[in-house]
């Protein structure tokens, strides 16, 4: 008699982050590039052609002393949920949602390397491998491996930390968790020393991250694009609101044009 | 050996002369060459493109040059299909032309993309939802329609034509050039669809966002339309060029002016529907997406000078010059024509490619600019010294302009 399969109820993974809480220390940054296995950078790199899951960016009110306001925003794959706008370009399939977790998977043994999906995705949060990965002596042996690192040559991006995803996921399957979803953190989530990034199921009324994205001071990058994107921000500043964009903020034109 | 190999009745300059000038073009294929392979070899980082800019200066060209590369088709398909029989005296330049276009474009984009030796993945695991994946297949069949196309008229070399199952072989051939000129067709028109399709389906990118018909954005059918009514202009201009560096009569002035009439007509109906797509775009799609269209023209230098001079200085203006074709003063008024009509479908696909990419989406994004480094111009420039080789070798030993023979003797 062969075992029924476990199967854990699809969950709908999302992330909220405060930016009131972040202080731009970049903690998460590290924690990401050390989980995922991210290489150090080459001689030659610049800001914009290192590879940064996620990187934390600068908001300004554009203001000048002593009004001057700065906040910061940290910025990685949003996860859309709807019409993912990197999953429908891809010409061999190396992108997918997968349906058990809501994440936006990138599959770099399939990628070509075309870039096409870098230009389709509006928050600039996919990175190209331009050099061989290649880690300094001795720092080989830091490598994380439950991680495959990439090769050159092919797209990457943030994956809500699919390896602790897998290894949770196999966990509940030997404890025998049908009914619960499959419950883990993220790597930046966990660094995080304010506690800005909540991380959890959008999908359990009851987590802590379904509560905060209903927050009335809630929004998401570029919503008006219908991307429905599953990483949250929350501030209860409104200029900051309005310099991340945010259209849930009636108060955006007036606060950027002053 | 190499008189034995030239046609006969038509002159041709001495082999030392010919050799003196493939010389610079073979250094620069050779630089062209180390380029690439430094590309290939060590990566892409030896290019200017970077995480924002992932495409440039080879993804750009090779959307001009396939553009410029439809003249094979469309040429084809106004003989072949449409009957206009005074366009047999360009169409072997022109396959030869398509050939050279789309050959090129597909060795460049075996360097710009990251793992080449992947490339066969499209065919395996095929998204049936991408443009890019259409794109990949129609090119991939048609560079073989064109080398088919090719066959023929290197068949017919003077040498090889002493072959006889070669004659058997080129006789045959030329009996499927209507099915070809027709799958051709058909052929280009998708992927120079599929080629505008590639931004027009960015719905997340609201500066090339277009509605459409179906599952297709407007940008679809402009590239058609665009390719088409260039094509002719492009193979009107090269033939022009080649009479001029050559120094011989190649084609009798009516083709020049079949060639302009038909480019004329296609590109002032481009002009019409561009300029309607424009405004529904400016009007309602990209509002409709939050986002007003004049915010894109504040970041200089690309104003909304760029689009006048898209739509109206390099649009427009040619189309009514090329539809005056008989009453134009001179042929260099033709010529400045094509080359207006031809700068325009690259302006075109500037446009899309680079101004897309220079733009920012997010509010706290800056405005970024980038500019090819050695390399990839260098790249780029071997496809252009590889396509004067072989168009350079193929006038002097294959017959490119039947009519040239009958007009050396006038």
């Amino acid at each position: 008699m062969t075992k029924e399969t476990v199967k854990t109820r699809p969950a709908r993974y999302g992330m909220v982050i405060d930016l009131d809480r972040c202080n731009g220390c970049g903690a998460c940054m590290i924690a990401c590039a050390v989980e995922n296995n991210v290489p150090a950078c080459p001689e030659g790199v610049t800001d914009r052609t290192g590879i940064t899951w996620m990187r934390v960016q600068k908001l300004s009110n554009g203001q000048s002393f002593p009004d001057s306001r700065t906040a910061f925003i940290p910025v990685m794959c949003q996860q859309c949920g709807d019409k993912t706008p990197c999953v429908s370009v891809c010409p061999q399939q190396a992108v997918e949602v997968d349906e058990a977790s809501g994440i936006v998977d990138q599959m770099p043994q399939r990628c070509l390397g075309c870039r096409y999906c870098m230009v389709a995705c509006p928050y600039h949060a996919r990175y190209f491998n331009w050099w061989d990965p290649a880690w300094p002596n001795g720092m080989e042996r830091t490598l994380n491996p439950d991680v495959a690192p990439r090769m050159r040559g092919v797209v990457e991006k943030c994956n809500f930390c699919h390896g602790r995803y897998q290894e949770a996921r196999a966990k509940a399957a030997v404890d025998g968790a049908a009914e619960r979803a499959v419950e883990y953190t993220t790597a930046c989530a966990e660094a995080c020393p304010t506690g800005a990034i909540t991380f959890g199921d959008l999908d359990d009324p009851g987590s802590e991250v379904a509560q905060l994205a209903k927050s009335e001071n809630a929004f998401r990058l570029l919503e008006k694009l219908g991307t429905g994107p599953k990483v949250h921000y929350i501030s209860k500043r409104a200029w900051v609101r309005a310099a991340a964009g945010s259209s849930l903020a009636a108060e955006t034109r007036e606060v950027r044009h002053g | 050996m190499d008189r034995g190999l030239i046609i006969r009745g038509v002159r041709r300059c001495s082999f030392g002369r010919f050799a003196l000038w493939m010389v610079p073009w073979a250094l620069l294929l050779i630089v062209g060459c180390y380029a690439a392979f430094l590309c290939l070899y060590e990566g892409l980082h030896h290019t200017n493109m970077d995480n924002r800019f992932a495409f440039g200066l080879w993804i750009f060209l090779d959307l001009t040059v396939i553009a410029l590369g439809a003249g094979a088709f469309f040429t084809g398909f106004l003989l072949y299909v449409m009957k206009r029989k005074e366009l047999q005296a360009v169409i072997n330049s022109a396959v030869v032309i398509g050939f050279i276009c789309y050959s090129g474009a597909v060795a460049v984009l075996a360097v710009d993309v990251g793992q080449p030796l992947r490339a066969w993945f499209t065919f395996w695991h095929p998204n049936t939802h991408s443009m890019l994946t259409e794109v990949t297949f129609c090119i991939s069949v048609y560079l073989t329609v064109l080398a088919i196309e090719y066959l023929p008229v290197i068949l017919k070399n003077r040498k090889l034509r002493q072959v006889p199952s070669f004659l058997v072989f080129e006789f045959q051939l030329h009996k499927l050039m209507y099915v070809l000129a027709g799958v051709g067709t058909f052929l280009s028109f998708f992927h120079q669809g599929s080629l505008g399709g590639l931004y027009g389906v960015l719905h997340a990118r609201p500066f090339v966002f277009r509605e459409g018909f179906a599952i297709w954005p407007s940008t679809f059918f402009l590239f058609i339309l665009s390719a088409a009514a260039v094509g002719p202009s492009f193979i009107l201009l090269t033939t022009w060029l080649v009479s001029k560096v050559t120094r011989k009569e190649l084609v009798k002035p009516a083709v020049f002016r079949s060639l302009a009439h038909v480019s004329g007509v296609l590109l002032i109906v481009y002009v019409l529907f561009k300029s309607i797509d424009t405004l529904i775009w400016i009007n309602g799609t990209s509002p409709g997406l939050g986002f007003a269209a004049y915010d894109y023209y504040a970041w200089k230098p690309f104003g909304t000078w760029i689009l006048f001079t898209e739509i109206i200085v390099l649009g427009l203006v040619p189309a009514l010059l090329l539809l005056n074709e008989k009453r134009l003063p001179s042929r260099g008024w033709l010529i400045l024509a094509a080359m207006l009509a031809s700068s325009g479908v690259a302006l075109n696909r500037f446009v899309l490619t680079i101004q897309t990419l220079a733009l920012p989406t997010l509010p706290f994004d800056q405005f970024l600019s980038y500019w090819p480094s050695w390399q990839e111009t260098a790249t780029f420039l071997a496809v252009v010294a590889y396509g004067v080789l072989v168009y350079s070798f193929s006038f002097r030993y294959l017959t490119l302009f039947p009519q040239e023979k009958e007009l050396s003797r006038i």
